[in-house]
């Protein structure tokens, strides 16, 4: 299998649109026939980064690298950044809008369920530029 | 259990996917915070909520649930209900409360994910 390289723009600001991207790369794996648990893992990964990008970061761009071995999800975004990332690793700190807890989302649960299910986090962040996310998946881990 | 065992015990009608009933479902999660919901990567069947937007329904697919029971009688508008149709995602809605509509379940065999 060649590695496989999806790439989407995910529109800030439309909250309902928000997880159109990750319904897409869980339908590829489906697809490519990756087992059903690290689908969820990668789904649960990607999608709560793509909820943090539309209600933090009026959206983004996703690039998702598919191999045998690994997934590995991108998230970047010229939003906000995050002023304090420490805290934001902690579970239940929160700095969402009363529009994102309506939602389902924005209880301080996003970054500690994308660091629980991915073998490899990294965020990259600058106050008024943005915030990279960079996740790994390994299959089968 | 089967969700049409589902719907009976909890008194529910079915919003969509009534060729789906036959399904099997062995656990449940209720919440109204969809992270919770994804803080668990083990097969969960049923989603129970009072939260009626689209989320809900993308939260469930996500953990590819098989049917979402909206409590407390509340009726989702029918883009949702549509949405969870194309998903092909059961939809029931109770009269019972999350509490009651969790204790019904949880008393005849289906558990909870810990």
């Amino acid at each position: 299998m060649e590695k496989i390289h999806l790439q989407y723009n995910v529109d800030g600001d439309d909250l309902t649109l928000a997880g159109e991207a990750s319904s897409d790369v869980r339908r590829v794996l489906r697809q490519l026939g990756f087992d059903a648990e690290t689908i969820r893992r990668a789904a649960i990964c990607m999608y709560e980064g793509e909820i943090n990008m539309v209600i933090h970061a009026y959206g983004g761009v996703i690039d998702v690298y598919i191999d045998p071995d690994s997934i590995e999800i991108i998230m970047a975004d010229t939003g906000p950044g995050i002023a304090d990332v420490e805290k934001a690793w902690q579970e239940g700190y929160t700095t969402a809008s009363q529009t994102a807890r309506d939602l389902g989302f924005g209880a301080g649960m996003g970054l500690p369920n994308m660091k629980r299910y991915s073998d490899f986090i990294d965020i990259e962040t600058e106050l008024g530029k943005g915030t990279t996310v960079k996740m790994i998946i390994k299959i089968n881990s | 259990m089967q969700i049409k065992t589902v719907r009976d015990i909890l008194d529910a009608e079915v919003l969509c996917g009534e060729e789906y009933l036959d399904q099997e479902v062995s656990s449940a999660c209720g919440a109204d915070l969809m992270s919770d919901v994804l803080a668990f990567v083990k097969d969960q069947g049923i989603l129970l909520t009072g939260l009626l937007n689209l989320q809900v329904v993308r939260t469930a697919e996500m953990m590819d649930m098989k049917c979402i029971v909206i409590v407390r009688g509340k009726t989702p508008d029918e883009k949702l209900v549509d949405f969870a149709d194309s998903r092909s995602i059961v939809m029931l809605r109770t009269p019972y409360s999350m509490y009651t509509a969790c204790g019904r379940l949880y008393n005849d065999g289906l558990v909870g994910v810990e």
